[in-house]
């Protein structure tokens, strides 16, 4: 059971979406969004702010509701169950359930500030999925281990780094096991020398076979680790292929002048 | 004394009182130029030095006469004959001013609990979706804390006057489960703790409403993400977090509470401040009375002072980096460290 995560199965944490809208008042800040991303691939969007990354993001684990399009995982629905010919919208508990599948790392870490480190990790899988206090104890100390912490497991946020804290929240999302890990911009709050602590421990998870959907602007690391990169604009995907094609050669010319302003100049495949 | 850092400071070691020699290219008085000229600096070595702490003059006078004042309120309270200190001795323990106080605690506790658990209900209603909790909590609010205590509890006390019977039913129908005689149903005791609650929950909703919404949105979606029931999300992740902002707020609630069931003697119930006046309506010793119940007051006060100041300690666990002291431990350290020699040295 516990080697799901470390053996590749890439049978599992299929992505699709199809024609994703969202709008915020009069805002639409998703205008027809499709992707794909295949069970245990890399995809890093990346692109401008107020493009719709993040938004692009939370609509995967339902943190938002879509006006419109679907999204899928393994072919099951995101949110939604279809009886008939209707979409019957699921209940908060069948959200919750799929939630479990989906891990997801914020921006501001958004550990539980009053719980240790090892508490924050081991809180979803006893009342999410319904381990023993002890087994899930146990397996949130193997993941502090793999993030390289768990000499603190005992230490609250307030008394970790940056880099440690997201450490932490990366390996709480670990600890449902889930298909999918999606991480919304996961080093921008954090010091340049402690982006890469974190950079490296996501690199080891690209090649552990669980599907990473990643909004970041570390292009840098987007050319290392992805499979496919996707840069986005105005709601839209502009431009989708991978690390080599998109910034080396990239075809349309808002994709060109976005990373001309990114990329120094020494950046090169 | 000095020989030791001496030899710390070596190389370039010039005696202690190193001449700030003025850079020699004045003249010019441009940056880099001259800068391979410039002696080679000598940091001064000031660890050999005496340390002598500020003075502050004012704040001994200031101390002095606040000193005198304190003195002066205490000779008076102890010397003035009026204050009968021996009659207040005398009733502080009478068995009838200990029955008094133990009703006073009796509906502190009461309405007090009633009052926070119907006050979360009613914050959970102002923060739901659904605009008809959200009015009848926010009109409920609004009625009580708009109408005096006084007016409340007399209202209470004399529903048998506007309603004669209270019966349970299904409403518009004549089938009647249980009825019953209001004046019998509302005891003063009752009427006590259907004012006290009711005002303290209207209250209390908005503390514990503030308290919630002072919780990070980002923490709700991060318990979402991680598939953490709703009631489980805000009992073990928002109100833990949400009661550093509460307890403070909370405990002044209670405070004014313990003062505020004195009010109660409108309805010539014998909760400590009633028993105390027919004490001195007897006896004509306002004030020494009085004094028993203020001191009383006093006393359950401070008492939930220190339940407040640990509660609200193991609530800022990982709030701060390090638990404040408590004043136990603030003692041991300040008799530690002021115990010792008082000339601190710099070494």
């Amino acid at each position: 059971m516990t080697d799901t995560l470390t053996a590749p199965t890439a049978t599992r944490g299929l992505v699709e979406i199809t024609g994703v809208r969202k709008s915020f008042g009069p805002t639409e800040v998703l205008k027809g969004v499709s992707l794909t991303v295949e069970p245990g691939g890399v995809a890093v969007i990346v692109g401008p702010s107020g493009s719709g990354k993040s938004t692009l993001l939370r609509t995967i684990n339902h943190l938002e509701k879509v006006d419109g399009g679907h999204i899928t995982i393994d072919g099951q629905l995101v949110g939604y169950k279809l009886r008939g010919d209707r979409l019957h919208e699921l209940r908060e508990k069948e959200i919750l359930k799929q939630r479990t599948d989906i891990g997801m790392v914020f921006q501001n870490f958004n550990l539980f500030p009053h719980l240790t480190a090892l508490e924050n990790v081991a809180e979803a899988p006893v009342v999410a999925q319904g381990r023993s206090k002890e087994d899930a104890r146990r397996r949130g100390l193997e993941l502090l281990d793999r993030v390289g912490l768990k000499d603190r497991a005992g230490a609250y946020p307030r008394q970790l780094s940056g880099g440690q804290q997201q450490r932490v929240a990366i390996a709480r999302a670990l600890a449902l096991d889930p298909k999918i890990l999606l991480f919304d911009e996961p080093t921008s709050a954090l010091d340049p020398e402690l982006v890469n602590e974190v950079l490296d421990v996501i690199r080891e998870l690209a090649t552990s076979g669980t599907t990473l959907i990643i909004v970041t602007h570390e292009m840098g690391f987007a050319r290392d680790v992805a499979d496919t990169v996707v840069f986005m604009d105005q709601g839209q995907i502009v431009e989708q292929g991978t690390p080599k094609e998109i910034f080396s050669n990239p075809q349309e010319p808002r994709t060109r002048s976005f990373f001309s302003k990114v990329l120094e100049p020494a950046f090169n495949i | 004394m000095s020989s030791a850092t001496g030899v710390a400071q070596s190389q370039q070691s010039q005696p202690v009182p190193a001449a700030e020699a003025p850079p020699a290219g004045t003249g010019t008085s441009g940056a880099g130029g001259s800068a391979t000229e410039v002696a080679p600096r000598v940091a001064k070595d000031y660890s050999s030095y005496r340390v002598v702490a500020a003075k502050h003059p004012w704040r001994w006078v200031g101390t002095a006469v606040v000193a005198l004042g304190v003195l002066a309120v205490a000779w008076s309270l102890a010397t003035n004959p009026r204050w009968e200190w021996g009659v207040v001795a005398q009733w502080f323990t009478a068995q009838s001013v200990v029955n008094g106080l133990v009703e006073t605690l009796k509906l502190t506790a009461i309405s007090g609990v009633l009052g926070f658990v119907l006050g979360f209900i009613l914050a959970l209603m102002r923060l739901s979706a659904s605009p008809l909790l959200v009015s009848v909590s926010w009109t409920f609010s609004w009625i009580f804390r708009s109408t005096p205590l006084l007016v409340q509890m007399l209202l209470w006390y004399n529903l048998g006057y506007l309603y004669e019977k209270i019966s349970l039913g299904i409403p518009f129908t004549d089938v009647r489960f249980f009825e019953v005689q209001t004046t019998t149903l509302i005891s003063q005791f009752a009427a006590a703790v259907l004012g006290l609650t009711l005002n303290q929950a209207a209250y209390s909703a908005e503390i514990i409403r503030g308290g919630i919404l002072s919780v990070d949105q980002g923490q709700l979606e991060a318990a979402a993400a991680l598939g953490i029931p709703a009631w489980r999300r805000s009992t073990r992740i928002v109100l833990p977090q949400a009661m550093r902002a509460i307890l403070p707020t909370a405990f002044n609630e209670i405070i004014g509470l313990v003062k505020g069931t004195s009010i109660v003697y409108v309805l010539a119930y014998s909760e400590l401040f009633y028993t105390v006046q027919v004490i001195y309506n007897r006896t004509q010793q306002v004030l020494p009375l009085l004094l028993v119940a203020t001191l009383w007051y006093i006393v359950i006060t401070s008492v939930l002072s220190v339940f407040q100041y640990y509660i609200e300690r193991h609530y800022s666990k990982g709030a701060v980096r390090n638990l404040p002291l408590t004043p136990l431990q603030k003692a041991r350290k300040f008799f530690a460290t002021h115990a010792a020699v008082p000339n601190r040295r710099n070494s």
